[in-house]
């Protein structure tokens, strides 16, 4: 009896091959490990039927509670996923296969990535990307890391507005090295201008900002990349992709490294993951960047075909001397993020981006007529922004929940006397009658 | 083919957006705004289900495709798998990270508890992290934990050592984590030379990375050896899990003597590898490490109730944003709770037995350069090839106009002319047949016609493309 039924053979096939390798049994196969090495227990609980691992998993996605309305982004945005990214991306040539290693029997993998890294150009307005990064997370540490071997300097200083998961991750990966983290404390949710120019000299590589920031605010980064520049470091921004359907991109504000978590093109929530990272840079530090690229070549004919480009960077080839340690890419999801921007286009993007700001921009004025309830000024917003309340935020998230509502990000966590803040978020996705539902309970709760 | 850019025609759109029924808000300021629209493609929905419909037709994959792809462990993917994925789908992280959400996502917080637990026990762990997003991201937060553990010694060794017969990556992610690499040579017999090994050992040292069984698809007979002499030096042993298939339920790398391990959940539990990724690399430690793990850690108390732990003094920190690629999770978690203890045994089983079939077979044809009882994988050297001009990239070239994904080439680098193949588990005798006999094949034309295996591939919509043309010109992103 098979207990994995995805192992084919049946007893007479094994006798056979069994034969021909010249053993007995399949256990003499086993024979290099000593015995004195061999498991002595193995509690992994016994197999069960397709049908009844489906019923199990059905049973565990019920033990979450029924659907939530969010108001909640912090990195990971509810968006409307069109129909054909599933469709698309889950055809099996697309799902089942590999790392293009093989470009003449991977020209599907190779040509989709190929358009991704032009849209993510396009998008955010700077020369070359590559085949993406795990997440937006990862990509701010590796946009980091690229600055330090840019510049071969070991100073990074990062805006206090940075997604604090970011920064979190951004630490982690400079934990056993010799690079010094300078954060700057957010004023008034903003980057504190003069505190950063107190820190700004020659040992700095890069500084990392966040645009619309933590807090939800925009900054016009123009004047920063100048103020950067002339201390010859480099300005990385992380930027949320939905959003350049209206800001002005990070390569018209003269940043040199944007990069940004990808969910919010197609990809589903679940949970936090998998989603993609995306980062493109000016074309003078492509050498520099992390991970796949694909480039376009011809064949011995001269026909056009794509490969994976600049290799000798990477770890296949360099081993320890390489660029960076990244060996995979993440093509699914990159490929639903090209499919989801193909889909709306040009001027669908624009007009989506127009709908998170009106939709937020009213609940924005909606709750600020909350008695008690203050909309933070400072600058304009995206689909995010920061409320005060008049009580801390901690408590009134919880009751929200229990009544299906998701109302934001309490800053407290995050921030020090934040505890009144929190941040709201407002996607497409959320319907007038919910935002003034979401008005109603808290007004009702505060 | 057309790029999707050059069927784009102004206007056109291929998704209706929902109508706003709010009030249209106060412009941005100016200097904010985009200047222009990005240059998205404006294609109908038809237009582009055709484009990647086509697309998708130009790739080779495990569904359509034998994928033998050595070490890559390319093995067929449950479509149930997927089914369980979408039940998940559309629950945002940070619901449970918000004050009282744990409440609300027990069957998330829960399955990924018990997924770290069944790890724990395949590795021979005492806890699991599912928070690194592929497999080489897992060595390095492996390596992190590593150096967090030495640290808290007051210890903050140089050198990691690493056999030059295993993946590039542990010697890239030990050098992302801030250490310097010994790099000890392979002896004749297959493993790591352990006269080299031992001079390469001192009180600096704070890891050796493993593979095992290795790329050559040996076990190394000495590895509990290997650890006692590195514990010996305080140094701690890392296990690659790459090529943990081949030994589930045989043998624990936490009985052997490593510290820490990595598992890629593609390769030994099935989820699909999409073309590149999404991948997961989930961490197993011993006690002594586990106040290292990454935040936020998932917790269990006496009433069976799941919270996040988000803070922990010793805590490397976060290595990405949430709890890991969750869904590839729900993905591994199914796969393992179907197959059971005797179906993952035997995945391992047949795994072992397909290769060392191949093998077997393919031996007269080709060198073996260690002949010997593999695990999942065998290498071959194209070396008897080659002195007709024929090169491993030949070979594999010739096996794609036959319908096949060649194997791994060139890998380990040890070996030359390296053909390095792995059948899996989820292979039938006919389709293994299949492809020794087209192995048999190019062997025999390499003798007769070697012009065959130069000129290959002729069936693909591309032959063998440029590649110091790509690396020259670096065009990566379409102009116009």
């Amino acid at each position: 009896m098979n207990d994995s039924h995805y192992c084919p053979h049946t007893p007479e096939e094994i006798k056979e091959m069994l034969s021909v390798v010249g053993v007995s049994s399949v256990e003499e196969l086993f024979a290099p490990i000593p015995s004195e090495l061999r498991a002595k227990t193995f509690n992994i609980p016994s197999g069960m039927s397709e049908f009844e691992t489906f019923t199990r998993m059905q049973a565990i996605a019920s033990d979450n509670s029924a659907a939530m309305v969010n108001f909640i982004g912090g990195g990971f945005y509810d968006h409307i996923i069109p129909a054909v990214v599933d469709h698309l991306s889950g055809r099996a040539e697309f799902y089942t296969a590999y790392t293009p290693y093989q470009p003449e029997c991977s020209q599907g993998t190779l040509q989709a990535l190929f358009e991704y890294q032009t849209a993510i150009c396009r998008l955010t307005g700077l020369d070359v990307s590559n085949a993406s990064l795990y997440d937006g997370a990862t990509a701010c540490a590796e946009a980091a890391m690229m600055a330090l071997r840019v510049t071969g300097r070991n100073r990074i200083v990062v805006d206090g507005c940075v997604n604090p998961f970011s920064r979190q991750v951004l630490k982690t990966y400079l934990y056993n090295q010799d690079v010094e983290v300078v954060e700057i404390a957010p004023l008034d949710g903003l980057l504190n201008h003069v505190a950063l120019a107190a820190c700004l000299d020659e040992r700095v590589a890069a500084v990392l900002v966040q645009n619309p920031n933590f807090f939800g605010c925009i900054e016009d980064m123009s004047p920063l990349a100048a103020q950067v520049h002339a201390v010859g470091a480099l300005l990385v921004a992380s930027v949320y992709p939905v959003s350049l359907g209206l800001i002005m991109s990070p390569g018209e504000m003269g940043v040199d490294i944007a990069v940004g978590d990808g969910q919010s093109l197609g990809n589903p929530l679940s949970f936090g993951g998998p989603s993609f990272g995306f980062i493109a840079a000016k074309k003078a530090f492509i050498r520099n960047m992390p991970g796949r690229i694909v480039g376009e070549t011809v064949d011995k004919n001269g026909k056009r075909g794509f490969v994976l480009t600049l290799q000798a960077r990477e770890q296949h080839i360099k081993r320890h001397k390489a660029t960076s340690n990244i060996c995979s890419n993440q093509g699914l999801c990159a490929l639903r993020g090209l499919i989801f921007l193909s889909s709306v286009g040009r001027e669908g993007l624009a007009e989506l981006a127009r709908l998170n700001r009106d939709k937020a921009e009213y609940a924005k004025a909606c709750l600020s007529t909350i008695p008690g309830v203050a909309v933070l000024q400072s600058a304009p917003t995206f689909n995010e922004f920061t409320v005060f309340l008049p009580k801390p935020a901690a408590p009134v998230v919880t009751e929200l929940l229990r009544q299906g509502i998701a109302v934001g990000v309490p800053l407290g966590d995050y921030y020090e006397d934040s505890a009144n803040a929190l941040v709201v978020t407002v996607t497409e996705k959320r319907t007038k009658k919910e935002i003034d539902r979401l008005a109603d309970v808290l007004r009702a709760e505060l | 083919m057309e790029l999707i850019y050059e069927q784009s025609v102004p206007g056109r759109r291929g998704v209706k957006l929902p109508a706003s029924d709010v009030p249209s808000a106060l412009a941005l300021p100016e200097g904010l705004l985009r200047k222009e629209p990005a240059g998205l493609a404006e294609v109908s929905e038809l237009d582009l289900v055709r484009h990647f419909t086509r697309l998708s037709r130009r790739n080779f994959s495990v569904d359509t495709n034998f994928y033998p792809l050595g070490s890559c462990t390319m093995k067929y993917n449950a479509k149930v798998l997927e089914n369980s994925a979408t039940l998940f789908a559309s629950f945002h992280p940070m619901t449970a990270l918000l004050p009282g959400g744990e409440e609300f996502c027990q069957g998330n917080l829960g399955m990924l508890y018990d997924l770290g637990q069944m790890l724990a026990d395949i590795t021979g762990m005492d806890e699991v992290t599912t928070q690194p997003l592929a497999g080489a991201h897992g060595e390095m937060t492996g390596i992190l934990l590593i150096s967090a553990y030495h640290r808290a010694k007051g210890n903050r060794k140089k050198y990691v050592v690493v056999p030059d017969s295993s993946h590039g990556t542990n010697p890239a992610s030990a050098a992302i984590a801030g250490y310097e690499i010994i790099t000890v040579p392979t002896a004749p017999y297959g493993d790591m030379d352990m006269e080299l090994f031992r001079q390469a050992m001192n009180d600096e040292v704070a890891a050796v990375m493993m593979t095992c069984p290795n790329t050559l698809g040996l076990f190394n007979p000495h590895i509990k050896e290997i650890s006692d002499i590195a514990h010996s030096f305080d140094a701690l042993m890392y296990y690659d899990g790459a090529n943990l298939n081949a030994i589930m339920g045989k043998v624990k790398p936490g009985d052997v003597g490593f510290d820490v391990v990595h598992v890629n959940l593609h390769k030994t539990f099935g989820t699909p590898h999409g073309g590149g990724g999404p991948g997961a690399g989930p961490v197993g430690v011993k006690k002594d490490l586990i106040s290292f793990l990454p935040q936020p850690r998932i917790v269990m108390d006496d009433e069976g109730t799941f919270a996040l732990k988000t803070s922990s003094p010793g805590s490397i920190g976060r290595a990405a944003n949430f709890y890991g690629n969750f869904g590839i999770m729900v993905r591994a978690y199914a796969y393992i709770i179907m197959l059971g203890r005797e179906g993952l045994i035997q995945v391992s089983e047949q795994a072992v037995l397909n290769a060392n079939y191949i093998k077997e077979r393919l031996k007269p044809y080709y060198d073996l350069p260690y002949d010997q009882t593999c695990m999942h994988e065998c290498v071959f050297s194209a070396s008897r090839q080659l002195a007709h001009g024929v090169h491993a990239i030949d070979i594999a070239k010739f096996l794609i106009d036959r319908g096949y994904h060649p194997p791994t080439v060139y890998f380990p680098l040890i070996v030359k002319e390296a053909i390095m193949i792995e059948p899996t588990e989820t292979e039938s005798k006919a389709a293994m047949d299949a492809f020794i006999q087209v192995m048999i094949e190019a062997a025999e034309a390499t003798e007769s016609d070697p012009r065959v295996l130069l000129n290959a591939p002729l069936t693909m919509p591309v032959s063998r493309l440029d590649e110091t043309k790509a690396a020259r010109e670096q065009n990566v992103c379409c102009q116009g």
